[in-house]
């Protein structure tokens, strides 16, 4: 069971029911739970809209983008249903933060979700949950079940009539790729997660081909407390264009990992240093993987940065799904790197060849290269290799791929040279095949 | 919808499927949920699974084979009864999940993918389970074990060998 941390810098919006017991209907109740969609039905969706823009919050899946303008771009008229689709695939490495709000504030997911579709005109709700979250998903059937038997959810909720909502829960069954927005909605349809073209985007042709709203869990679970407090009070908590709180996953070689909620632009070397503890066991510094594990990674001497979209873009790396990972001085980034790509080459859809093939010799060159028998030229070749992957790709998976391991050969370019000079890993921890049998992969 | 004769699940996911196929927008949605549901009941999914599904989506057998070879969480192979599933991603790895999956090769005498002879026991490495910040983390069935030694771990598989594990479903 995941334990709770706290620190005295967090600021604590969407974790502020955390450990309460808040997967109880009558307790979610009692602290303001249903109180911010019942002001939704009176103010009605401009409103609604309105103040998700003023409060400046961005997409927490990753790209950061202003939800309240994803609601505002779906068409008022529309002859198809529309619908409101939230994302809890949570599948990035290093990233475990929605796990924790459908574990201590379901509801919060709930009410949300039901906000987003006043905000758009949908009447029909979905979470969908990676399929490893199953003991998950039990707890928010059941907290959509006690909405249900409260009248919260159905027809005609909170006695206003008219006024109808229902929400379907389910699981996936284990694929990374299914968290993009348009290979969810294609395995929620029954499919293969191979994502569909864009344009046509998700808010005009989405699911069943209705207009569709997309957003993570945890932006999600955000709207609530923003229609509580006020776009604008909720927005002043956080940095310029980046509004409010997010929570953060800090793993790694910390003293205290752990999902801690800090304003948008908190300082990243504190939120190491002070938050999370310092590194363990007093060890030394060597990298830090930001946002998940397909941003790029960042030297010790780059991590005066504040921790928001903007500023993360400028230093060359991103905010993405808030997994802050930290490295110490005894991890060999080779073999850190061939970790991460394994992942990738794993989760590609195959659906096209830059990423399918890319991947696939990133990660056999990879694997030569951890065992000794690698070149001066294999790096140069996986760089090339990573550039050109990059915005070639049918969906972004590809540049998730590739952009870490630029991070890797650009910044700890040393670090794969010394390896090449006979300086291994000493306890190599993935296996290391006899030297050559991995054939000449990836050779040129 | 044609009626569809229970025969190989239980009443309990029986019931679950006739639910299932009525309350998306599209039937076809239930897919994947009642694959991952068949395999529960089965322990794996089978060709009788399969079949059935189809009949009751009004789809293709070929279109479920399709579906169910790209999710990782389904098989069409059986496993052991509890199925040790240890991350090695890269929180895990920071933090012992290679070590774990050593020391679980070695307390079950099994590969990744492989089952003891007594079909107890399967083990799997596995990509991220979204436990990073309480790594290493292993999965055993849908069950979260987090924060583990090799020291920990001998003890669940022991609770799990005699009876004790629990088995979420
Ligand atoms: C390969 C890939 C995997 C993704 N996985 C997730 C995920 O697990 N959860 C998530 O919320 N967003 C994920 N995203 C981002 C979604 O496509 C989408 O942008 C997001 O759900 C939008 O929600 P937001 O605006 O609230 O961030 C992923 C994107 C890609 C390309
Ligand atoms: S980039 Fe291409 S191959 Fe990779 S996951 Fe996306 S569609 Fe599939
Ligand atoms: S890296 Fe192991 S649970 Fe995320």
């Amino acid at each position: 069971m995941p334990t709770l941390v706290s620190h005295p810098d967090e600021v604590k919006v969407i974790s502020r029911r955390f450990g309460q017991g808040c997967s109880d209907i009558e307790k979610y109740l009692e602290l303001e739970g249903y109180k911010a969609v019942q002001k939704a039905i009176e103010q009605g969706p401009d409103w609604i809209v309105s103040e998700m823009k003023a409060s400046g919050l961005r997409g927490r899946g990753g790209a950061g983008f202003p939800t309240g303008m994803k609601w505002s771009f779906v068409p008022k008229q529309s002859e198809k249903p529309k619908y409101v689709l939230v994302n809890g695939d949570e599948s990035e490495p290093g990233t475990c933060k929605d796990h924790v709000i459908f574990l201590h504030d379901p509801h919060s997911v709930i009410e949300g979700t039901m906000i987003a579709g006043l905000a758009i005109g949908a009447k029909m709700g979905f979470i969908y949950l990676r399929g490893e979250y199953r003991y998950l998903l039990k707890i928010v059937e059941k907290a959509v079940a006690d909405a249900y038997a409260k009248g919260f959810l159905g027809k005609n909720i909170f006695g206003k009539e008219g006024v109808d909502f229902d929400i379907i829960t389910q699981t996936g069954a284990g694929a990374y790729e299914v968290g993009e927005e348009s290979a969810l909605m294609e395995s929620l349809e029954g499919k293969r997660g191979v994502p569909r073209i864009k344009p046509p985007f998700p808010a005009v042709v989405g699911l069943y081909g209705g207009p569709t709203v997309i957003n993570n869990a945890e932006t999600i679970a955000s709207a609530p407390h923003i229609l509580l407090m006020g776009g604008e009070a909720y927005a002043k908590l956080g940095s310029e264009r980046n509004g409010g709180t997010r929570l953060f996953g800090i793993s790694g070689h910390v003293e205290r990992p752990g999902i801690y909620e800090l304003p948008m632009g908190y300082n990243l070397h504190d939120a190491i240093y002070k938050v999370a503890g310092g590194v363990k066991d007093g060890k030394k510094l060597k990298a830090v993987v930001p946002g998940g594990s397909s941003c790029p990674v960042l030297r010790p001497e780059e991590l005066n940065v504040g921790l928001d979209f903007d500023q993360m873009g400028k230093a060359g790396t991103m905010l993405g799904s808030g997994g802050i990972v930290v490295l110490d001085e005894t991890v060999s980034i080779v073999e850190f790197a061939l970790r991460t790509i394994r992942f990738y080459q794993h989760e590609s859809c195959g659906w096209c060849i830059p990423c399918r093939e890319g991947t696939d010799w990133l990660k056999k060159t990879m694997t030569r290269f951890h065992a000794g028998a690698g070149t001066k030229k294999d790096i140069d070749n996986m760089q090339y290799l990573a550039e050109n992957m990059l915005g070639r790709t049918f969906c972004p998976l590809g540049d998730a791929a590739a952009m870490p391991m630029l991070g890797f050969y650009k910044k700890f370019r040393d670090e794969f040279e010394e390896y090449l000079e006979g300086k291994r890993v000493e306890h190599p921890l993935i296996q290391i095949s006899p030297v050559g049998v991995p054939a000449l992969a990836g050779a040129h | 919808m044609a009626a569809v004769t229970n025969t190989i699940f239980s009443p309990a996911t029986a019931t679950r499927f006739d639910k299932l196929a009525t309350i998306y927008p599209m039937k076809r949605s239930a897919l994947v949920p009642m694959l991952l549901y068949a395999q529960d009941d089965l322990g794996y999914v089978t060709d009788e699974a399969i079949a059935e599904i189809a009949q009751r989506l009004d789809l293709l057998e070929l279109d479920v084979r399709g579906v169910l070879s790209y999710y990782s969480m389904l098989r069409t192979k059986p496993a052991g009864k509890y199925n040790v599933q240890v991350c090695t991603n890269i929180s895990c790895m920071l933090r012992g999940g290679f070590e774990l999956l050593d020391h679980c090769k070695k307390e079950l005498g099994i590969g990744h993918k492989e089952i003891t002879e007594d079909g107890l026991f399967s083990l799997e490495e596995v990509e991220c389970i979204g436990a990073c910040c309480w790594a290493p983390a292993v999965q055993i069935n849908y069950d979260f074990h987090d924060n583990l030694t090799p020291g920990k771990m001998t003890q669940i598989l022991t609770d799990y060998r005699e009876g004790r594990g629990k088995d979420v479903k």
